[in-house]
């Protein structure tokens, strides 16, 4: 298991292939699912918003994640957490996160990864901070995820 | 007893400053640590962290303790 803060752009795919290659034991996986998160240059009905920066809480955010990781694998049957998250200056089309999980079956790698980015969005500490035409603009609350909230319910 | 404070995002803005140190009596709380750095009422959403750990505004602090104060968080 792994959790990377970083400000650098990265390529979620080499990433992906690089820590599989380096860490997961060969013809043992059935299945890997991979969440990436990419910046969109648009939100909450506003066009044309050409970059944003985004804040987090130093030690408390990797801690966080680290934590949900480790619940994620003690919940579900997975063999391995891969999480890279960016901070600072991102534009538009590039990667923001990515979550990966490699489990036997499927079913479980699923689950795990939609747990892991469900909790990443709305417990751990990151802000984003938009550039719209208008100006800047501190984004006030992530969308739900409606049929996790209602699988849950 | 001294505990360190720290603001993000637009809890930052908000109090103009990023971080502080504050001089607190024994027992103090987390309300009564924000009743001495704003005049304002704790913003409704306002998260709590003490330590890097989620809390709430009835935690007891205590000397050296790092609280942080910061709105509803929105990474992903």
């Amino acid at each position: 298991m792994k959790v990377v803060v970083q400000e650098a752009l990265f390529d979620p795919w080499e990433e992906v292939r690089n820590y599989q290659e380096q860490n997961l034991p060969k013809g043992k996986h059935g299945g890997s699912v991979i969440f990436v998160g990419t910046m969109r240059d648009f939100n909450e009905g506003v066009d044309g918003i050409s970059r944003m920066y985004l804040d987090h809480y130093p030690g408390m955010t990797e801690k966080h994640i680290e934590r949900v990781c480790e619940d994620a694998m003690n919940e579900w049957d997975i063999m391995d957490a891969y999480v890279v998250h960016r901070v600072g200056e991102i534009k538009p089309d590039e990667p923001i996160v990515l979550v990966a999980v490699w489990s036997r079956h499927r079913a479980m790698a699923f689950d795990a990864c939609r747990f892991i980015i469900n909790d990443l969005k709305h417990r751990a500490p990151f802000w984003k901070r938009e550039q719209r035409p208008e100006g800047e603009h501190w984004v006030e609350g992530n969308t739900a995820d409606e049929r996790a909230a209602r699988i849950a319910s | 007893m001294k505990v360190s404070v720290k603001y993000f995002a637009n809890m930052r803005d908000r109090m103009g400053r990023a971080d502080e140190t504050v001089e607190l009596d024994e027992g103090a709380t987390v309300a009564s640590l924000w009743a001495k750095v704003s005049d304002e009422p704790m913003p409704e959403n306002t998260l709590i962290a003490v330590n890097m750990e989620y809390t709430n505004t009835e935690e007891a602090l205590k000397d050296g303790d790092e609280v942080a104060f910061f709105p509803p968080v929105t990474g992903g």
